[in-house]
């Protein structure tokens, strides 16, 4: 076996992290002010101007109250990207969190949890969550809550296979014969490793929240109106699609691309941790 | 004599593949005494590695350990996972085959000493990097100061051992479990890694038991060495007394499978057979399928420990019937 005498990990085009991270900036931008890029309120009826295509004064045109389509699909960004981290956030670190303790300690607790995933994988993500916010009832708070009992499950699945990896490598054996505690060798040693998969995963999980809680934003089981969601924006235009495309057309888009910046985000950072190794 | 820094006493370990139990380790015995250098040698899966696993309690469930390991007179096993961890890493250390895997990647070197240090030292953050300089320098490792913050991946194969001898190092243990630890590296690094590994031995009073499959290694380095197969030790002698007059057809056979001394272009004599798998089970001495000198009562019964020197022991009935090597 020869052994390599490597000065720097290989030179990649960071090109797909780049374009991703901007585009997740610039919505953030919006998001935190929208108020400052909107041009009008995205709530002002204006009845002289109901259904009007795309124009200068109104580049996205207007819905059927006549409100501003760019405005609202402004505003929506921060209602979506909400949806993105609120509804992911605790999954991740609590999922994560469980996975890491089973992948690490096994035993029943590992019996139990693979009988758990098989349950929850053999429903529908969509109808689960259709299932538990019907029993909640609709609005944010309660869709953040019934994405959360599910997906920590998938988080909690791949952090143990994770670690499971992990483990078995010299050096988590190096780090037990050093005398290390447990914790000390899941959260200092094995964690770092293990996070690259875990990252990527909450980047595209996030771009799938937003098209759940469009989904259901659609369905009416999500944001309650007048509230600005891409989907109930989509949901509103769906009667005028024929007459007027635009009320449809832009959010549909501001989705793809949101989901565009995430994935993009989510291949860079993988591409990233994998160049350090 | 002094006493024994380490027992171990019929250590078996095993393990689960395939839904079936067998034995990598299959109760051995043996000693370690301070500042001693125990060589164990054997082929490939003849249960080296599994040994010193077993020693530091990494063998995890379903593998399954058993039998006594006495660490100053102290059953590590009985022991309570907190006290576990003060002998780990602080008396007994161990380096791998393959520094390259048994470093974390996502941690420079300089932070995995000081986290070594702060396990198992009182001294302060400022003194751990001053003393984590000093252990790279002691390694070998030139400009140590400045390679500190360097990851892993930054380093040659030998340095990265270096690395790992530092670390294994930092607490001062008094046993040093090396694992095949040149296997990986190239020729010329392996020579290196040996003798750092011998003076550090001298210069820190510390035993070191070496695995390795590699006889010139165990001549050139060790006091004493036990020579395993198929899970169970056929002989241990000091080092000289092995080489010189061996007491097990196997030992016998590996020597004569040395290329040295020999005329030129004559064929050099091999053990015929191949080693058994996991799982093959052997009534009698492991290496009986495979050995010239064997008769029906060595595949009968595990053959009883003979004593042929004061310091030299065999597992092998055949002993007297040995020819000395040429």
């Amino acid at each position: 076996m020869t052994v390599a005498i490597d000065s720097a990990p290989p030179r990649r085009s960071h090109a797909t992290l780049i374009i991703g991270t901007v585009i997740l900036a610039v919505m953030l931008l919006v998001a935190l002010v929208p108020g400052l890029v909107a041009p009008y309120d995205p709530l002002r009826f204006d009845y002289h101007g109901t259904l009007a295509p795309p124009s200068l004064a109104h580049l996205f045109g207007t819905d059927m109250y006549g409100r501003d389509m760019l405005s609202r699909t402004l505003w929506a960004t921060r209602v979506d990207l909400q949806i993105a981290i609120f509804s992911t956030l605790a999954p991740v670190i609590i999922g994560s969190l469980i996975g890491m303790l089973i992948g690490y300690y096994g035993g029943i607790a590992d019996v139990v949890f693979n009988r758990l995933v098989d349950v929850v994988v053999t429903f529908p993500f969509l109808v689960l969550v259709i299932g538990i916010v019907a029993v909640l009832g609709p609005g944010l708070i309660n869709l953040y809550i019934a994405i959360g009992l599910v997906d920590w499950v998938f988080f909690a699945r791949l952090a143990r296979a994770e670690i499971l990896v992990q483990c078995r490598l010299d050096y988590a054996h190096a780090a037990r014969g050093l005398g290390y505690g447990p914790a000390r060798i899941l959260f200092r040693h094995l964690l770092p490793n293990a996070i690259g998969p875990i990252i990527t995963y909450w980047m595209t999980d996030m771009a799938l929240a937003i098209l759940l809680g469009s989904s259901l934003g659609y369905l009416g089981l999500g944001a309650q109106p007048p509230l600005a969601e891409w989907g109930t924006l989509i949901a509103d235009g769906k009667n005028f699609m024929a007459t007027a495309w635009w009320i449809t057309v832009f959010p549909g888009l501001a989705i793809v691309i949101a989901g565009f910046g995430f994935s993009l985000a989510g291949d860079g950072v993988a591409d990233l941790l994998r160049a350090r190794e | 004599m002094t006493e024994n820094l380490l027992e171990v006493h019929g250590l078996r370990t095993e393990f689960h593949s395939g839904g079936r139990r067998f034995a990598a380790v299959d109760g051995i015995d043996f000693a370690v005494r301070p500042g001693e250098i125990l060589g164990i040698v054997g082929e490939s899966g003849s249960g080296k590695s599994a040994t010193l696993r077993s020693i530091l309690g990494l063998i995890k469930p379903p593998g399954r350990v058993e039998g006594q390991i006495l660490w100053r007179g102290q059953d590590i096993q009985g022991l309570a996972p907190a006290a576990l961890r003060r002998i780990r890493g602080a008396e007994i250390a161990m380096i791998f085959q393959d520094p390259t895997s048994a470093l974390n990647p996502v941690l420079t070197i300089g932070q995995q000493i000081r986290e070594s240090l702060a396990a198992h030292t009182d001294l302060s953050a400022t003194e751990r990097q001053r003393r984590a300089i000093e252990l790279l320098d002691l390694v070998g490792i030139p400009a140590a100061a400045r390679r500190l913050d360097d990851y892993p991946y930054q380093f040659s194969g030998g340095i990265r051992q270096r690395a790992m001898i530092a670390i294994a190092l930092a607490a001062k243990p008094a046993l040093l479990l090396a694992d095949e630890p040149t296997t990986a590296l190239d020729v010329t690094i392996q020579d290196q890694i040996i003798k750092l590994i011998l003076r550090l031995a001298a210069e820190l009073r510390m035993s070191v038991i070496l695995v390795t499959h590699d006889l010139g290694v165990v001549a050139e380095s060790c006091d004493r060495v036990a020579v395993m197969y198929a899970g169970r030790i056929m002989e241990t002698a000091p080092v000289a007394s092995l080489f010189q007059t061996p007491r097990h057809a196997y030992t016998l056979g590996l020597l004569q499978s040395i290329p040295q001394g020999r005329a030129p272009r004559t064929p050099l004599p091999s053990i015929p057979g191949v080693p058994p798998r996991p799982g093959d089970v052997t009534k009698g001495c492991g290496f009986a399928p495979r050995c010239s000198f064997a008769e029906p009562e060595c595949r009968s019964g595990r053959p009883e420990a003979r004593r042929m020197a004061p310091h030299h022991l065999t597992w092998c009935r055949r002993a007297d019937a040995l020819p000395e090597p040429a």
